[in-house]
């Protein structure tokens, strides 16, 4: 595995649905050991992606490598080797947490302690309580455990804090941090930037089946775009100006108040956050293809 | 572990979810008794009668324990992505239903004893004539209402669906089936029906083990109905088989 090969590679990936694309000529890769996040808004087509790369769904064109296996043709050593967390999947309503961990377990050739996956998602208190019994946030830590028991070495998380709550959204962080920390290769779908902020190595801003920028989140926000200054003028009327470079613009405006012998009020000097290049990015891109997208991932649903 | 072993820890799982509903599982090993006692006491011990309804309640409870049950619980585990998250897993999907339809297959049989015990113990109908007929027919009836009863759930739509698409179907059959009454007194035209379906020939395989003793021969085109009807249910529990609920996403 450690021979240089990504993780997941993709290369034109196409999906089309009734003649609908979805998915329109995706390229990434994703490096073993790293987080990678496809952020967009609903019906981009990460879902669609993520269920080619599981497994679920065929492909319509394009090359798929994941861990060096093509998931179309679902090798159960693939599936041995990956965990996935599905958007939204039930359980057994009368099977107890630690029961459930451990028959999943068994399903794996090499899994994890039961105890320690549960203690990893939190889940100690819980662990003789019956599923139907959780709550939301309980049954998706529940979802991960799961997911985690066969000691996968790639982790599939589809929006996987989507309906949280702050508090429950934190603690699923710190366990996707752990992921990475344990050395795991995660791909992550999700449509809150600040989550792709927090956890993500290298994020991709997915749009209507395509990639529209792709990179760290930290180079996404201060490559794409430039600084913004703001301030309050002599008639203390707010103004803001985007600007390449702030220097000659705050030496203009810091000379302008000394010479006036009032202070500069209200200054500050902003680099864009990836909020500003996703809503830029995705604000360019019409909604009406995206209504479209939603309604095709629907109708592949009812076959 | 091989997929004979998956099968059975699969198994095992499936035998302790049903239990870990005790009133569920209770009810549904109550309602041939519950049967056979109220026609029992209609009867009043009407020899010719009871010799009638035993085998056909018999024959109903393989029914209700395979068709009825796994119609609605696979219907229930894809509407709530059970099955797409068993899908992701490295479990083979041949040893996941094998678990399912294993728990289904031993509801029926242990409906078969509880009718079998109560046939001699209450109605005096003595033991069955003949054990294998009986382990045959039962497997059989298995096989064929199991194997239609994962095909049919295909049709429904989703799980609170369930019900009504499964009583449509077993209620209809079990009156024109001759479970409570001699299936040739009924007219010929629903006569001719019912022979069409199989649950007909699985009622007269279980008549034959427990009332009058007939063998395989007498059974043959009882046994070929039951094929036929077992291999179409096969062809199309595969065929359309979906892993996710028609409403997600």
């Amino acid at each position: 595995m450690s021979d240089g090969a990504p993780a997941i590679l993709v290369r034109d990936l196409r999906k089309s649905y009734d003649g609908h694309e979805a998915v329109r000529g995706l390229d990434f890769e994703v490096a073993h050991g790293e987080v990678f996040g496809l952020l967009g808004p609903n019906g981009a087509g990460k879902t669609t992606t993520v269920e080619i790369l599981e497994g679920f769904r065929e492909r319509t064109s394009g090359i798929v490598s994941v861990l060096g296996f093509d998931p179309g043709e679902r090798p159960r050593e693939l599936r041995e080797r990956i965990g996935i967390v599905l958007q939204s999947c039930g359980i057994y309503r009368h099977i107890r947490v630690a029961e459930a961990v451990r028959h999943f377990a068994g399903l794996y050739p090499a899994p994890r302690d039961p105890d320690e996956v549960i203690a990893i998602v939190g889940l100690d208190a819980k662990r003789d309580a019956l599923a139907r019994t959780l709550s939301g946030g309980q049954l998706r830590r529940l979802d991960l455990a799961l997911a985690l028991v066969g000691d996968p070495e790639l982790v599939f998380l589809d929006e996987p804090t989507t309906g949280f709550d702050p508090a429950a959204r934190r603690s699923a962080w710190e366990t996707i941090r752990r992921l990475q920390e344990l050395g795991k290769t995660v791909l992550l779908t999700t449509h809150y930037l600040d989550e792709a902020q927090a956890l993500c190595d290298r994020v991709a801003i997915v749009k209507d089946g395509r990639i529209l920028a792709e990179g760290p989140p930290a180079e996404l926000g201060s490559t794409a775009a430039r600084y913004r200054v703001t301030w309050s003028d002599e008639h203390g009327e707010p103004q803001s100006r985007e600007v390449d470079d702030p220097t000659a613009l705050l030496h203009q405006l810091t000379s302008a108040a000394l010479a006036r012998g009032k202070p500069l009020s209200d200054l500050s000097v902003t680099r864009p956050t990836l909020e500003d290049v996703y809503l830029d990015l995705t604000a360019q891109a019409g909604d009406a293809a995206e209504q479209g997208e939603n309604a095709a991932e629907q109708a592949e649903e009812v076959r | 572990m091989g997929d004979m072993a998956l099968a059975w820890r699969q198994y095992r799982l499936e035998r302790r979810m049903f239990w870990r509903n005790p009133t569920a599982a209770f009810f549904s090993f109550v309602l041939p008794l519950i049967f056979l006692v109220l026609f029992g006491a209609l009867l009043s011990g009407d020899r010719e009668n009871l010799e009638i309804i035993v085998p056909g309640i018999a024959g109903l409870s393989v029914m209700a324990t395979t068709f009825n049950a796994l119609a609605s619980q696979m219907t229930f585990l894809r509407d709530q992505g059970v099955l797409k998250r068993m899908r992701g897993t490295p479990l083979p999907a041949n040893a996941y239903l094998a678990g399912i339809i294993g728990n289904a297959a031993t509801n029926a049989f242990v409906q078969i004893i509880i009718v079998v015990l109560a046939g001699r113990l209450a109605f005096d109908l003595g033991w069955p004539k003949d054990w294998l007929v009986l382990v045959v027919f039962t497997l059989l009836g298995v096989a064929c209402f199991a194997s239609i009863g994962v095909a049919f759930s295909h049709v429904i739509p989703n799980f609170e669906a369930s019900a009504a698409y499964t009583n449509i179907v077993f209620l209809p059959l079990i009156f024109i089936s001759g479970v409570f009454y001699d299936v040739n007194d009924v007219p010929a035209f629903l006569h001719d029906i019912a022979n069409a379906l199989p649950l007909v020939h699985v009622i007269d395989g279980l008549s034959a083990a427990l009332v009058t003793g007939a063998d395989f021969g007498d059974l043959a085109s009882d046994l070929g109905a039951l094929a036929v009807w077992t291999a179409a249910g096969i062809f199309f529990a595969v065929r359309g088989f979906s892993w996710s609920g028609s409403r997600e996403e």
